[in-house]
């Protein structure tokens, strides 16, 4: 018999955890900001040094957070989107414990020094295998979904999510190609990549790249394109941009990665190609930002009242700001300044913490309630409060990541006359203390957000019943 | 100019002129009506919100 209702259980565990590995990660966060002003705080321990906490806090941010964040929307979005029930339960059910244990396997590994040393891959190859399989078995429920669908289009937001699943699979199989030593004798937990030198950084940020195109763009553009009509309660202001914007964003992003090694080993043309495609990377991007931003057209006052589509728009002004930002580093001549220095890290955290971050916690605030059969969440006024937190937290991080940036490549590149630098690095060092005080400030308050927040879904939880009837509309189409 | 450097402007030709035919295809006059219905599919069922008066 066909099944009249939708798979919530499976949305609701996801949703708590993208609660718990926030809280988590961004805690990490801290404590390595913290380590940055005060290194005494790994307390002399191998396991909390920064080397090995670095690496868990991008981990449970990207993976555990956003990661455990886009299984709750997608889970959700292709449902009813489809309007049919979640294709093969029983895997998805494996997703949910396969990449919780994947997240763990992460954090145990990190903190116990065991890391392939490639940035966002860093996980050695037992895991990778674990997170290829659990991926395929989530490509097998998505796209599952989407072919048994009801409704005769595709809704472009499952397109983002379905590239997601797709290049992700390739972009982790391919990179994390790798010759583990046990298979000489040797431990268990090492293996050294496929590829050698020059290509090995390619490959590498080819993928790195791709993780921010991807992970971190696509399938979020896929939520805004659900969650801002929904709750702006109007469709997206034009579908055929929305087309556009997903070709352009595929055809475009693959080739940006070298922009990531300019000024390295790598061949000079492959460098300028990297730069031109993130150039036009600008089109698209800001393309589908309007696109979400005009949707409000008409309908703006709402978001004087609304704490739920402040947090949905403000993460696309951080959307539009980062991917303007992002272009203008790759320029060789910027990204000479820039390279290496913390202006790095303020553009990462304008994307992660005001894009990606926010548009997840709006969306969150969008669903505890309709999961747990009721109007709203328990406390929109803290809802409220945490949008404002957390906007502060995210200006303080990436305005002093700016300054203490732009500070940091002039001195290094400054010399004396005789060609000699004028300063050496512990003097730049010393004049980074007050920026790495506001920059944990920021991120102090964008994790207190968090707290407010897990405290309001606990309370929504607590005075709510799941839901687990929510039913199927029956076919409108003839 | 040899085989894979041939491959490679071939298939970024070919890249173009398929982005082109997308644009084409997305912004095709016939098609607007039928675009508009499908933006309208997060709104062909009732929003899942309770119909309570919990507040």
């Amino acid at each position: 018999m066909e099944a009249t209702t939708y798979n919530y259980k499976i949305v609701r565990q996801f949703a708590i955890m993208t609660v718990v590995w926030g809280i988590v990660g961004m805690l990490v966060g801290v404590i390595i900001a913290s380590q940055l002003i005060w290194p005494e705080l790994n307390f002399g321990i191998p396991w909390l040094s920064y080397g090995r906490l670095r690496p868990l806090h991008t981990n449970a941010v990207i993976f555990g957070f956003g990661g455990t964040a886009m299984f709750t929307v997608i889970y959700y979005v292709v449902q009813r989107t489809c309007h049919v029930r979640l294709f093969a339960e029983k895997l998805a059910s494996f997703t949910f414990w396969g990449w919780q244990a994947i997240i763990v396997l992460a954090a145990i590994t990190f903190v116990l020094g065991i890391s392939t040393s490639k940035e966002y891959a860093e996980l050695e190859w037992p895991i990778d295998v674990l997170i290829a399989v659990v991926w395929v078995s989530f490509a097998v429920v998505f796209f599952g979904t989407v072919i048994k669908r009801k409704t005769p289009h595709i809704y472009v937001a499952n397109w983002f999510f379905g590239a997601y699943i797709l290049t992700i699979a390739i972009l982790h199989i391919v990179n994390s190609a790798a010759l583990p030593i046990a298979f000489f004798g040797g431990s268990m937990w090492k293996s050294y990549s496929v590829y050698p030198g020059v290509q090995d950084a390619m490959v590498q940020w080819w993928y790195g790249h791709n993780a921010v195109g991807f992970f971190l763009t696509t399938a979020f553009l896929g939520m805004m394109y659900y969650f801002i009509p929904k709750q702006a309660g109007r469709p997206i202001y034009s579908y055929r941009l929305s087309i556009v914007h997903f070709w352009a964003l595929n055809f475009t992003y693959m080739w940006a990665g070298p922009h990531h090694l300019q000024y390295s080993a790598l061949p000079d043309w492959a460098q300028s190609l990297g730069m031109v495609f993130s150039l036009i990377l600008l089109a698209p991007s800001w393309g589908g930002m309007m696109n979400g931003i005009m949707t409000l057209s008409g309908a703006w006052h709402k978001l004087r009242t609304d704490p739920i589509l402040k947090f949905l728009v403000t993460s696309l002004s951080f959307y539009g700001m980062s991917t303007f930002e992002g272009p203008m580093m790759s320029v060789k001549t910027v990204n000479a300044l820039s390279h290496y220095t913390e202006w790095t890290i303020g553009h990462v955290h304008s994307g992660a913490l005001g894009w990606v971050a926010m548009i997840s916690i709006g969306s969150l605030y969008y669903l505890v309630p309709r999961l747990w059969g009721r109007q709203e969440m328990y406390s929109m006024k803290l809802v409220t409060t945490h949008f404002w937190v957390a906007t502060i937290g995210v200006v303080l991080y990436i305005a002093a990541m700016w300054i203490a940036g732009v500070a940091q490549g002039l001195m290094w590149r400054a010399s004396n006359p005789d060609g000699t630098l004028t300063y050496g690095f512990a003097q730049v060092l010393n004049q980074m203390y007050p920026f790495y005080t506001i920059r944990l400030l920021g991120g102090l308050l964008f994790f207190g957000g968090m707290l407010l927040m897990a405290w309001n879904v606990w309370k929504t939880i607590s005075v709510g019943k799941a839901v687990n009837d929510a039913p199927i509309p029956a076919p409108a189409h003839a | 100019m040899d085989a894979s450097n041939f491959i490679g402007s071939a298939v970024t030709v070919v890249f173009f002129i398929t982005f082109l035919g997308i644009v084409w295809w997305a912004y095709g006059g016939s098609r607007k009506a039928r675009f508009e219905e499908d933006a309208r599919i997060p709104f062909e069922e009732a929003d899942d919100l309770p119909a309570g008066e919990q507040k």
